[in-house]
């Protein structure tokens, strides 16, 4: 017999092979022997065999919940880990390294019914996603605000500034989802008086060790966004007045620089795209 | 190392800090390198700072040697790359599968020991040597349940895969001791006949009892201090093949770093204890 799981796999099917197709399946099996064929139900009838059972959906759950904890902590310890292992059934762990696992986890969780009354919760997993993300992002240097300090400002609106390799950021239309997250990220830091129901932006980024973010409004957002499209600072203002006119795009920037959200150039340019000397 | 192997403790995001500051008198830290298969950021940075003085053993659980499946190459691949980094003084990985068909299962899962599976782990153990440039170590698992289709005792099995492969074993006493208590065999027989020249490494770990059937049922759970039976292996183990590097283990229910040292302490005594008598 020849398997046909593994398109490449031209050799013979083995009992090794055999034995883990189905010990696999029998791991996520809800019935004690579901479905396992004779060889197999010798051992799924045994207790301990709960003991792989019970060892591989922790290691799935404690990974999502290390992995989202702001998400955690709205809906709770049990609610979550009942939702992680339903995900997990579907979407077991694809490779070893379990802090990547749940990549899709706020899709999940857009499409879960019993979450259907906490409509920012897929945007707070997004922003536990950013928050990973970030975190084991390559290292690169962040732009140094002096080096900009110098430039004159038609010089400085012709530079072109690439957000940081850990930069993430993203709007939300009709919820408060930054808000709402990093009160729950960071339980004690912020503030908890009520929120005013708005839509808001937010950017997370690690220029060094530690992964920080800040709250971004819709000028805010056109900017990085147009940023990150290789436009100009220039360009990224008038995208940002675009929104606002009367957005302060010195501050905005002078907040950017200070985040660390923009990755050092190797060369800053003169308004004449020559490099300066 | 140092020519006398001295004791080491697994390292946790949660000791980075005391884990630097810690004088470095023969102590060596243990991680598992899927935690530090990541771009860059802290965890790398910790690694690297603690490594510049300190050993580091990278004792990886992704590899799924027993599967019927050739490693991974990627991962193969991230495991090289943080070996050039780290300069490990050993590498090991278990006897066992976790990854099949696409999917990781997080955990050690058990198979069958016939000529099948023991051909495909030395073709596994080879490949995975062959990568790195260096001999390896394979760890004894935990045994949970009876498996009636063994073809291999598990001594025979392991020093045939060394044998045929060239590469060491981790002796993990604490496996042994829940193996033998669950599978209803002599851990101290276990431990007598283990070929004394193929231990690289000793890992010591707590376990608990199963939540459902209590102590008829023992868990690898690395989340409890080194059981008194535990030790009183290790001991007879050192006694009879003489010190190795030895690593405390502790996954959960993690106390600060001050109590994992003093158990690393009463390792560190029983290693030095042959050569108190000989002098």
């Amino acid at each position: 017999m020849v398997a046909t799981m593994h398109g490449a796999r031209t050799e013979e099917i083995g009992s090794l092979w055999r034995f883990q197709a189905d010990f696999g399946k029998a791991l996520f099996e809800r019935s004690p022997d579901g479905g396992a064929p004779p060889e197999l139900a010798e051992l799924t009838r045994q207790p301990a065999f709960a003991v792989y059972r019970n060892t591989v959906m922790k290691g799935c759950v404690d990974a999502l919940q290390a992995n989202y904890p702001s998400v955690a902590r709205l809906v709770g310890d049990e609610w979550f880990r009942a939702a992680a292992a339903l995900y997990a059934r579907a979407n077991p762990p694809m490779q070893p390294m379990l802090v990547q696992y749940g990549e899709d986890f706020e899709q999940f969780l857009a499409a879960f019914e019993p979450a259907n009354a906490l409509p920012y919760l897929p945007g707070v997993a997004r922003l536990d996603r950013f928050w990973t993300e970030a975190h084991i992002a390559r290292d690169e240097a962040s732009v140094d605000p002096r080096s900009l300090a110098a430039l004159d400002s038609a010089t400085l609106l012709h530079q072109s500034l690439r957000p940081h390799a850990s930069a993430r950021w993203c709007w939300f239309d009709t919820h408060p989802i930054f808000t709402i997250w990093q009160r729950n990220r960071a339980p004690g830091l912020f503030d908890e008086s009520e929120i005013d129901w708005h839509a808001e932006g937010a950017l997370v980024v690690r220029p060094h060790d530690e992964v920080r973010w800040l709250e971004l409004d819709a000028a805010g957002h056109a900017f990085i966004v147009t940023c990150a499209q290789g436009g100009t600072l220039g360009d990224a203002v008038s995208a940002a007045r675009a929104i606002d006119a009367n957005a302060d795009h010195a501050a905005l920037v002078r907040l950017l620089l200070e985040a660390g959200v923009f990755a050092r150039p190797s060369m800053l340019c003169s308004a004449s795209e020559e490099p300066l000397s | 190392m140092r020519t006398i192997p001295s004791a080491g403790v697994g390292l946790k995001p949660e000791h980075y800090a005391p884990a630097l500051a810690a004088p470095a008198d023969g102590l060596w830290f243990e991680v598992h390198p899927e935690n530090y298969m990541v771009a860059g950021g802290p965890r790398l940075a910790w690694l690297e700072a603690i490594r510049a003085t300190h050993p580091i053993c990278l004792h990886g659980v992704g590899l799924s040697l027993a599967a019927d499946a050739q490693p991974d190459s990627a991962h193969l691949a991230r495991l090289v790359e943080l070996t050039v980094r780290f300069q490990p003084a050993l590498i090991s990985e278990h006897l066992a599968w976790s990854a099949w068909d696409g999917a990781y299962y997080p955990d050690l899962l058990p198979f069958p020991r016939t000529g099948e599976a023991l051909a495909r782990i030395v073709d596994n153990v080879g490949r995975m040597q062959d990568a790195l440039g260096q001999r390896i170590a394979i760890e004894n698992p935990a045994h949970y349940l009876r498996i009636e289709t063994h073809a291999w005792d598990e001594i025979d099995f392991l020093t045939e895969i060394a044998r045929r492969s060239g590469c060491g074993l981790l002796l993990d006493v604490n496996n042994v001791f829940v193996g033998a208590r669950n599978l209803d065999y002599s851990a101290e027989a276990f431990i007598d006949a283990i070929p004394g020249e193929l231990v690289m490494e000793i890992h010591l770990a707590g376990h608990t009892t199963d939540a459902n059937l209590g102590a008829a049922l023992l868990i690898d759970s690395h989340d409890a201090p080194v059981a008194p039976e535990v030790w009183a292996l290790y001991a007879r183990l050192l006694a009879r093949i003489g010190p190795r590097p030895t690593l405390i283990e502790r996954d959960g229910n993690l106390p600060d770093f001050a109590t994992l040292l003093a158990e690393r302490a009463r390792a560190e005594a029983l290693l030095r204890e042959p050569l108190r008598a000989a002098a």
